[in-house]
């Protein structure tokens, strides 16, 4: 399975927060490459960040996003030992939840 | 005979001339015909798109956005993008790709918490607009940026 890598960079009081998930993100017209079989489309759906208890960020996504997809936001604020949560769900009803504390 | 001659020299010419003519302007107007219709196909899916995410609401074309986009993309499966605005109290940031099978590749609905800034890599199947709407308290605000891609993102 995917996991979630999350990167956070506090500068003059804000916080870049950059997130990387490893999913293949197919949007179901690609075929494999020895047996021409469509491949199912498998991508996320949605991409949701807490901090501490509280939803920053919803995001809808399709397939239109590459392949192992990279998403960088800024906070402004963001304190030493806050809580960020990002989970994602994808089509296919797979999720995963990733918490990072801001440095 | 003289006079025969001259006759079959000019029709001949001219037959000729027409044989080089004709495919040519079928060619064109087939080509240009493919072009209108792929056109007015990925603008329907643009256009689609936007009716169902905005609905009829009035999209204004704003230079505070900025997207920073390669002009020129190498692969198309791949295109990193940088969102940021001027703009106050946003709520929404969509991407839109005009030629691509499903335009919209995400909506960032954001906090107040947030800065107008979104970065992402986007999948462009081919040389298309990129199109970004900016949903705030006011209403609505787009730019555009083009992009060309020498390999498709499939």
């Amino acid at each position: 399975m995917s996991n979630i890598k999350i990167r956070t960079k506090r500068q003059d009081e804000k916080t870049q927060i950059r997130m990387l998930i490893a999913h293949p993100m197919e949007h179901g017209r690609n075929r494999d490459a020895k047996t021409h079989a469509l491949i199912p489309a498998h991508f996320i759906q949605e991409l949701t960040v807490k901090l501490n208890k509280t939803l920053i960020i919803t995001a809808k996504t399709g397939a239109g996003i590459a392949k192992d997809p990279f998403f960088a936001f800024m906070l402004r604020g963001g304190n030493i030992g806050d809580k960020l949560t990002v989970s994602w769900l994808d089509n296919l009803g797979n999720k995963e939840t990733q918490v990072h504390i801001i440095k | 005979m003289t006079d025969h001659r001259r006759a079959f020299i000019k029709k001949s010419v001219a037959l000729s001339a027409y044989a080089i003519i004709a495919p040519g302007g079928l060619l064109a107007s087939a080509e240009s015909k493919a072009t209108e219709r792929s056109d007015s196909l990925s603008t329907n899916n643009l256009q689609q798109t936007l009716k169902r995410l905005f609905k009829d609401q009035d999209i204004i074309a704003s230079d505070q956005i900025d997207i920073q986009l390669p002009k020129i993309a190498v692969n198309g499966a791949a295109v990193p993008i940088t969102i940021t605005s001027t703009l106050k109290n946003i709520e929404s940031i969509a991407i839109l790709i005009e030629k691509n099978p499903t335009p919209l590749a995400a909506k960032f609905e954001l906090s107040p918490d947030l800065d107008p800034f979104v970065s992402t890599r986007l999948k462009i199947t081919e040389s298309s607009v990129v199109m970004v709407i900016v949903e705030s308290s006011e209403g609505f605000y787009s730019a555009r940026e083009k992009v060309i891609v020498t390999l498709g993102g499939c």
